[in-house]
């Protein structure tokens, strides 16, 4: 059971474990898909903050109206390098006192400020890439945050009636060269092939993929793979940038 | 028939739970296809057809030479016939023939259609322990050989060999005892095992005939066969596939149908009907297998249900927004609290539908939850013709038109509308294990791509395949 109650804070985790136990620094040769296709390689812009109490409030409406809002400018189509700088717009909330979880009647005070975030590129040293573990590590930010990821991969031939897999914790919405194609709602644990894309095309040469993964309390990671059309992962053909 | 018969028949054709058509037979060969009509044939001359994939029957089989219970099989790209000419049954003689002839089509119509003479291949005297009559055939998928079981409650049931090119008898083979007072066998073969199903019961009483088909299984074809308890069918034993149910009795005279790995059909008649006038007629059943024993399936019943993914358990819903309950939480926190208990009213279709999209709904499947979006109910639609023994089905969130449908592009969603179209008519067939298989119509023809569960949120239409728990579903009726 998740029971955290006081979870909305910026969190210092003076245990916090060294991003190396999760991350590699990736070299500029391309990297294959893992064995069991996964891809282990993303640029990821350090945590907005974007409080939630709970992830049980990640309905689909709400999904696409967050996802739809701009955070900072080129969410949609940058291709960062590793250290490249946005300024992105944060939201921070006041609970009043006698605030109780799940009361969706509560009047929350919110204010916004300006932040400077910084990309990072990574390579996972698991099949899953650890958000939370990047956000401490990176801003000692934990809960209630979106995370923007991103990664170029590289295909050996045109691919079509392929399906993007993705496990995400909590939901999360994503793109493949700019087309919306695959959205995770609810309060969800990150599980290996959870929601698979309709059939899309993937073209010979570059092709971007862009996330975004929000997380109220509680683990956050995220896996992606392609499948073909009936659910067998890809394990070739695909090489990441 | 009369007109009595068919205001009966018709009447029936509207209630989803009955035989439909004119489906009157009596010792049913097993299903036969040839060209994409079902055909099988009874006691006497001729048989029944079925021209709408297996749901609507009517009169049109032809089977010359009378006689009675008579097998079919396909061989190659011919039909093999087995029947009998008996001296009378229980009261008569007991002297009769097992005789074979054989059909390049079952069609009537094609110039194809010529039957072969006729060759006696087994047969029993007055003062025999055996009858022979009732014949079933079984071409062994291991071996290549053809088998014949045969015989009646007059004594035993035996089993021959007979030529697969010819429809022989194979030359000097001896019959050998399999089991006794049975009627109507049949043989099948599945995962190593030899299956003698057999009928036991008083046939040919209407209403009144406690017919019921059993069955024993041996390693090797011609027996030993001993039912679940190890009790040889020689001593009587047999364990149930099927007895009378809803308002059917009597079933009898076996045949399998394997329709796809894993989708199996049963065969049978009942000796009656209550809604067709106790008359007997057709069934058709799925067929299960539970521990390694045959079991007749239930025809699928109309009704609001769960559709639940054997993948991971998820339930199929609409992609709509979760809406909250207000019920209180963590109510267990304070064990000082004065506990009250009220009950919870369920959220209702009406508390949630108006902020539904009015067009397209998409699916998914998530964790059930028994709310208005998860509620499916499945209806027989009538007039769009079927698959064996069923009809088609529409399936709409409950209370609601807003239907499951299956898209070109090899996906689903669901549409405001029910509108008669072959992606939102549904085949549902409850497979070996219980689970079901739902494949749209628009499918049936072609690809024959099923509703899967692609992901574990994610449904679509895929290949079908038996041996994965993606293309299973359990259909969950909700009370």
């Amino acid at each position: 059971m998740v029971f955290a109650l006081s979870l909305l804070s910026l969190v210092d985790c003076g245990s916090a474990m060294a991003q190396s136990n999760y991350f590699d620094t990736p070299t500029k040769t391309e990297l294959s898909l893992d064995d069991e296709g996964f891809i282990r390689r993303w640029t990821v812009l350090e945590p907005i903050s974007k409080p939630n109490h709970t992830n049980t409030v990640f309905v689909d409406s709400y999904l696409n109206e967050v996802f739809a809002k701009e955070y900072f400018k080129g969410q949609m189509t940058c291709l960062p390098k590793d250290g490249d700088k946005v300024t992105a717009i944060a939201e921070h909330v006041e609970m009043p006192k006698d605030f109780r979880r799940f009361d969706q009647n509560a009047e929350i005070k919110r204010t916004f400020s300006k932040e400077k975030l910084t990309w990072h590129k990574l390579d996972s040293k698991t099949y899953n890439l650890k958000l939370m573990r990047f956000g401490e590590y990176q801003t000692k930010r934990l809960y209630g945050v979106i995370y923007w990821v991103v990664t170029v991969i590289n295909c050996e031939k045109d691919m079509e009636n392929v399906r993007l897999s993705v496990g995400s914790n909590s939901a999360s919405k994503w793109w493949v060269n700019g087309a919306e194609t695959l959205i995770l709602s609810g309060d969800r644990r990150m599980v290996a092939d959870d929601c698979m894309s309709e059939r899309i095309n993937l073209k010979k040469g570059e092709n971007i993929i862009r996330g975004a993964i929000i997380n109220g309390p509680g683990m956050s990671d995220f896996c992606v793979r392609f499948a073909d059309e009936n659910g067998k992962a890809i394990t070739s053909g695909i090489t990441i940038k | 028939m009369n007109v009595a018969l068919v205001a009966s028949a018709m009447l029936a054709a509207n209630n989803a739970n009955a035989q439909v058509g004119e489906p009157f037979i009596h010792d049913p060969a097993t299903l036969m296809e040839c060209d994409g009509v079902w055909y099988t044939y009874g006691t006497g001359e001729n048989g029944i057809m079925s021209e709408d994939g297996g749901y609507t029957w009517h009169s049109g089989a032809i089977r010359p030479n009378r006689g009675a219970a008579p097998d079919c099989i396909k061989i190659g790209d011919r039909y093999l016939f087995a029947w009998s000419a008996t001296g009378g049954g229980l009261g008569g003689t007991h002297s009769g023939d097992v005789l074979t002839m054989w059909n390049k089509t079952l069609d009537p119509k094609s110039p194809d259609f010529k039957f072969t003479e006729k060759v006696v291949v087994a047969s029993s005297v007055d003062g025999e322990d055996c009858d022979a009559i009732d014949a079933g055939l079984l071409l062994d998928p291991t071996t290549g050989r053809l088998w014949c079981s045969y015989g009646t409650y007059f004594g035993n049931i035996r089993i021959v060999e007979l030529d697969p090119e010819t429809g022989k008898r194979v030359e000097g083979n001896e019959a050998v005892d399999v089991a006794i007072d049975c009627e109507a066998t049949d043989l099948i073969y599945k995962d190593g095992w030899y299956y003698l199903l057999g009928t036991h019961g008083t046939c040919c009483d209407g209403v009144n005939s406690t017919y019921n088909i059993v069955c024993g299984r041996s390693r090797n074809v011609t027996g030993p066969y001993v039912d679940n308890l190890g009790r040889p069918m020689l001593q009587g034993g047999g364990k149930m596939v099927i007895a009378a149910h809803d308002k059917v009795v009597g079933p009898g005279h076996f045949g399998r149908t394997v329709v796809a790995e894993g989708v199996e059909k049963m065969s049978c008649h009942f000796e009656a009907d209550f809604d067709m006038g106790g008359y007997s007629v057709l069934g058709i059943r799925p067929l299960l297998w539970k521990n390694g024993w045959p079991v007749a399936g239930e025809k699928f019943r109309e009704g609001t249900y769960e559709v639940e993914s054997e993948r991971h358990g998820y339930a199929l819903e609409l992609a709509v927004d979760f809406k909250r309950i207000d019920g209180g939480r963590m109510r267990w926190f304070n064990p000082n609290e004065k506990r009250e208990i009220n009950p919870i009213p369920m959220q209702t279709l009406e508390q949630v539908q108006d902020e539904w999209p009015a067009d397209e709904i998409g699916v998914r499947n998530g964790d059930f939850m028994v709310r208005p979006h998860q509620k499916w109910t499945i209806t027989a639609v009538e007039g769009v013709g079927g698959f064996l023994g069923q009809p088609y089905y529409k399936i709409t969130i409950a209370g609601t038109e807003r239907t499951l449908t299956a898209t070109k592009e090899g996906n689903v969603t669901t549409t405001a509308k029910f509108e008669k179209t072959d992606e939102q008519l549904w085949q549902i067939d409850q497979m070996t294990d219980g689970t079901y298989r739902i494949m749209p119509k628009s499918e049936a023809k072609g690809a024959k791509r099923c509703l899967v569960s692609i992901a574990d949120s994610t449904p679509t239409l895929a290949e079908f395949d038996f041996n994965n728990d993606n293309c299973k579903w359990n259909l969950k009726e909700l009370r």
